[in-house]
């Protein structure tokens, strides 16, 4: 199959579902045609790259040269970057064929997918639920095959949540192993891009043509990029898996329960051992991450102000209009909750108690995780609290929102690389395990997972495309 | 009553780095408006901050010329704010943990005495862009060329008590970057900005009163007028039994008073927090170590060589020492002419006056240090007069030649062959009979002013180019011998 005719196929995929399930906000066909005849004649000279002609979606927070990037908002509706994202270069090098741009929470800060301007993002599996977030359109659309391979960011659970409820696999690597450099902040010490894809060996190959050293960040890891796809190794013997008890206590759902402890036999069997942990301030993640990632946002997003770029309110009367109102009018009601939370939190007299606090409370956290990888090499557990959730189902209330990434909050404070991989349905939809590894291990998390997928077909499971397109 | 000023200064420094702090554009001044500014400098989305590190280097040779601690892990913050000309919606600086602690700087007042300035901190930070007012009508533009110029802010302790030590103080700093070639440290193109607290108390007291700040005085006189004026708007209120309000104030030069630009109490909260794009800069004892090594001679050492070495006065020192260019031209100078004192002499005197009419610097002196040295050994082996040297500077400084080249094209050496000049003296004396017999009917202290009479003939008939010395010593001997 050459990449013009696997290119039109996806493009035809994204023709047929896209109207149903919303996951794509720009597409762009010429571009992608003309990449993939490109990518079909270095293959026939035989100069192809890791991903030569490989189609793929980027989330919209992904900037793209020449290619409207809107971050799911109004207030980039009309954006397009001057400059590729690190990670947009680096997969043109390799090959990649880039299709268009994927829907998402609006500033990444959702995880259902509803807080997008574009609307929301149907779950493939079931359109009257969300499908997770905030790279819910990436998941989309790659669970429905617009793609092979898609982007997504990761700042609370961003790729791992919608992987879970979307039945992909997500890996969320370790802060510092991809460049952030041309993707629009949201909190800038928590933020991370990785990969989704079909299978975690995807992943892998992926996530080597992402990651690297970039001198255009400075908290970018000066350390070398092993070739993570052909560092596959399924062999799980003597690997120690970690149970956190603050993760499989009375709070998890039984119906999750069972499908994480059917995966997690599965790797049994494999030959790794489980062992319980303990990640003792595992209760203050939400907290703290709720204080960090909005403190952080309200400085990353002030610089839309409507003066150089971006959304502008009309006719402004003064200065001080000009601010309140483009910002009023250009953000959305969970970007603007979480500007006000920050700013709050870093305010005068307010900073020692809550910024200062859950700055402290962050480096227990990832204390917490660096004692436990002491006895362990893995540490698992369920990606999300639930399958996905119908829309609206928490949108009145931010906090029962914010409890969808109680799992994942945590990997990001501590900076850790995690995945999430299918862990089979409950009443048709899916579960997501995940695998939490040590710093710039993701070696050993994705091949836990792809033994899994050797053993198991969960991952293979699909959404029916025929009520999706009907 | 009588009241003390009390006052602290904080000067915002501009590096002279090639680039911005936190991007690749150029950080040089005067482009058009907006052509120095990228992606970064315009806060574009996704753009990320990479630190300068000759911004680093720059900040660790100031703290080092001032015998400042280097921070080991200093550390940048965002300092939150909304303004047109700031692309971000915050200012990178450095709040918590800046990377120059506290130092002592030595200035040196007018009279050769050292004034000890307690520095309590220099951080770095970036410089915002600048409104435009007066180019569209109805409109603002901004222009980002500044935004991103690596800035040192330099912050004192409450040590000054007047304006002349203020001055003295901006001066020596002045003086100290540019030795360390961190600034040009010029303040009317904004690359040196000063911010003056200043409180009054009553003369013994220990605590301080309430402070104003007035902001972004351009020019030492300014500084100096600021704060007289603002001295005086205190004391009147306080005198009439008023407080004075904690706030920030500008100077107006042409009406010579501070005027107030907003309240303290309404003022922002800047929300300061970590910068999470940036890395704690970590400073180690090699990297000091390496900084140091680059160090040149500081002013305070090179005035101390100047007075103890070329046993100049501490006044003549402490006029050269201060330009860095003159003292290496006056160095220079010294080096041909093993002639300190009438170097210095030279150089403040008739070269300085003439580098002043014609608003150049020393570095662009059309006379260079080796002329000025032949100029002043043709002085010191008798071959010119002062006043011959005097017409040899000026037309050195039209460019006809050397020293020697004008002596000969001009024909101005002096006269010391004693026999051509016995021959004059001798017709002068023959040619004046009347003022001879007056001469000797004088007593010894009238005698010294006639003689004055017979020094004048010699010159004219020598055209001015008679030996001075000589020519005294000749005529006494003739003239004693008369009677």
């Amino acid at each position: 199959m050459s990449s013009e005719e696997l290119t039109q196929a996806c493009l035809k995929q994204i023709d047929e579902t896209n109207e149903a399930l919303n996951a794509v906000i720009t597409v762009c066909p010429e571009q992608a045609l003309e990449s993939a005849r490109a990518a079909d004649s270095a293959l026939a000279k035989g100069e192809s790259k890791s991903l030569t002609g490989i189609p793929l979606l980027h989330k919209d927070i992904f900037c793209t040269r020449g290619v409207r990037t809107t971050c799911g908002s109004r207030m980039l509706e009309q954006f397009v970057p001057a400059y590729d994202a690190t990670v947009v270069s680096k997969m043109k090098a390799e090959g990649v064929v880039m299709l268009g741009k994927c829907n998402m929470d609006e500033f990444a800060m959702g995880s259902s997918n509803e807080t997008s301007f574009f609307g929301t993002v149907k779950n493939p599996w079931d359109l009257s639920c969300v499908p997770g977030g905030s790279s819910g359109g990436s998941a989309a659309a790659l669970a429905t095959g617009m793609a092979p391979l898609v982007t997504g960011t990761d700042t609370g659970g961003s790729i791992r949540q919608p992987a879970s409820l979307c039945g992909v696999t997500g890996l969320k690597p370790t802060y510092g192993r991809v460049s952030r450099l041309g993707i629009i902040a949201f909190a800038s010490s928590l933020d991370q891009a990785g990969p989704m894809a079909r299978t975690a060996e995807d992943c892998a190959l992926a996530l080597t043509a992402m990651a690297g050293m970039d001198d255009g960040d400075s908290t970018s890891a000066n350390l070398p990029v092993p070739d993570f796809h052909s560092a596959l190794n399924p062999n799980l013997q003597g690997l120690r898996i970690g149970l956190p008890r603050e993760y499989f206590n009375d709070d998890l759902n039984t119906d999750v329960r069972a499908r994480i402890m059917a995966a997690l036999s599965e790797l049994e069997k494999a030959g790794a051992s489980l062992i319980d942990i303990d990640l003792p301030h595992s209760h203050y993640a939400i907290a703290t991450y709720y204080v960090i990632a909005p403190a952080e946002a309200s400085a990353n997003l002030a610089r839309y102000d409507g003066v150089r770029f971006g959304y502008r309110c009309e006719q402004p009367s003064d200065l001080e209009d000009l601010y309140q109102r483009s910002r009023s009018e250009g953000f959305g009601e969970e970007v603007q909750r979480r500007i006000l939370v920050g700013t709050y939190a870093l305010s005068a007299g307010f900073y020692d108690a809550y910024f200062n606090k859950a700055q402290q409370v962050r480096r227990v956290i990832t204390e917490d995780f660096r004692r436990a990888f002491e006895q362990v090499d893995v540490i698992a557990g369920p990606s999300a609290p639930g399958v996905a959730f119908p829309f609206g189902a928490k949108q009145q209330d931010p906090i029962a929102m914010y409890m969808e990434d109680i799992y994942t909050l945590a990997v990001n404070l501590a900076g850790l690389p995690g995945l999430s991989t299918p862990a089979g349905l409950i009443n048709g939809m899916p579960v997501g395990l995940q695998l939490i590894g040590k710093p710039f291990d993701e070696q050993t998390i994705l091949n836990a997972a792809h033994r899994l997928q050797i053993d198991t077909d969960w991952h293979s499971a699909r959404p029916n495309l025929e009520t999706i397109a009907s | 009553m009588n009241w003390e000023i009390v006052m602290g200064l904080e000067v915002h420094l501009q590096l002279a780095t090639q680039s911005k702090i936190f991007s690749g554009s150029s950080a040089q001044f005067g482009a058009a408006p907006n052509e120095q500014a990228d992606a970064v400098d315009l806060g574009m989305p996704g753009m990320l901050p990479v630190l300068n590190e000759q911004a680093v280097r720059y900040a660790v040779k100031f703290g080092l010329g001032i015998g400042a601690r280097i921070g080991d892990r200093s550390v940048f913050d965002r300092k939150n704010y909304f303004y047109p000309d700031l692309p971000k919606g915050y200012q990178v600086s450095q709040f918590f943990s800046p990377i120059v602690c506290e130092g002592m700087f030595e200035v040196p007042l007018e009279d050769g005495t050292l004034f000890p300035i307690r520095i309590t901190r220099a951080h770095l930070e970036e410089d915002a862009g600048k409104s435009v007012h007066d180019v569209f009508q109805q409109e603002t533009g901004i222009d980002l060329n500044r935004a991103g110029t690596p800035l040192l802010e330099i912050v004192t302790e409450p040590d000054f008590r007047s304006a002349e030590q203020a001055v003295a103080y901006l001066k020596a700093l002045h003086s100290l970057v540019t030795y360390l070639g961190i600034s040009d440290g010029n303040m009317s193109e904004g690359s040196m900005r000063c911010d003056i607290n200043v409180s009054l108390r009553e003369k013994g007291s220990q605590t301080l009163g309430t402070r104003t700040e007035i902001k972004n005085v351009n020019s030492f006189r300014f500084v100096e007028r600021a704060i007289h004026s603002e001295y005086e708007r205190q004391a009147d209120i306080l005198e009439s039994g008023g407080t004075i309000t904690q706030e920030t104030r500008l100077y107006d030069a042409e009406q010579n008073v501070t005027r107030s630009m907003r309240s303290k109490e309404v003022a922002n909260d800047y929300r300061y927090f970590p910068e999470p794009d940036l890395l704690p800069i970590v400073i180690d004892s090699d990297y000091i170590e390496a900084v140091r090594a680059t160090l040149p001679e500081l002013p305070g050492a090179k005035r101390t060589r100047f007075t103890s070495d070329y046993g100049l006065s501490d006044y003549d020192a402490a006029l050269i020492v201060p330009h860095h260019a003159m003292a290496d031209y006056f160095e220079a100078v010294v080096q041909f002419c093993k002639a300190p004192k009438p170097a210095a002499n030279w150089i403040l005197g008739d070269l300085s006056g003439a580098l002043n009419r014609n608003e150049m610097g020393i570095e662009e002196s059309p006379i260079t240090p080796e002329r000025l040295a032949g100029l002043i050994v043709r002085i010191e082996d008798g071959t010119l007069s002062s006043k011959l040297a005097k017409q040899v500077f000026d037309a050195m400084w039209e460019g006809e030649g050397d020293t020697d080249e004008i002596v000969a094209t001009r024909g101005l050496k002096q006269v010391s062959d004693s026999a051509a000049l016995e021959a004059m003296v001798d017709e002068v004396i023959a040619n004046s009979p009347d003022q001879v017999t007056q001469y000797l009917a004088a007593d010894e202290a009238k005698r010294k002013k006639l003689s004055g009479f017979f020094v004048g003939q010699v010159m004219k008939a020598s055209k001015g180019q008679a030996n001075p010395q000589m020519l005294n010593a000749l005529l006494l001997e003739k003239l004693n011998n008369q009677s």
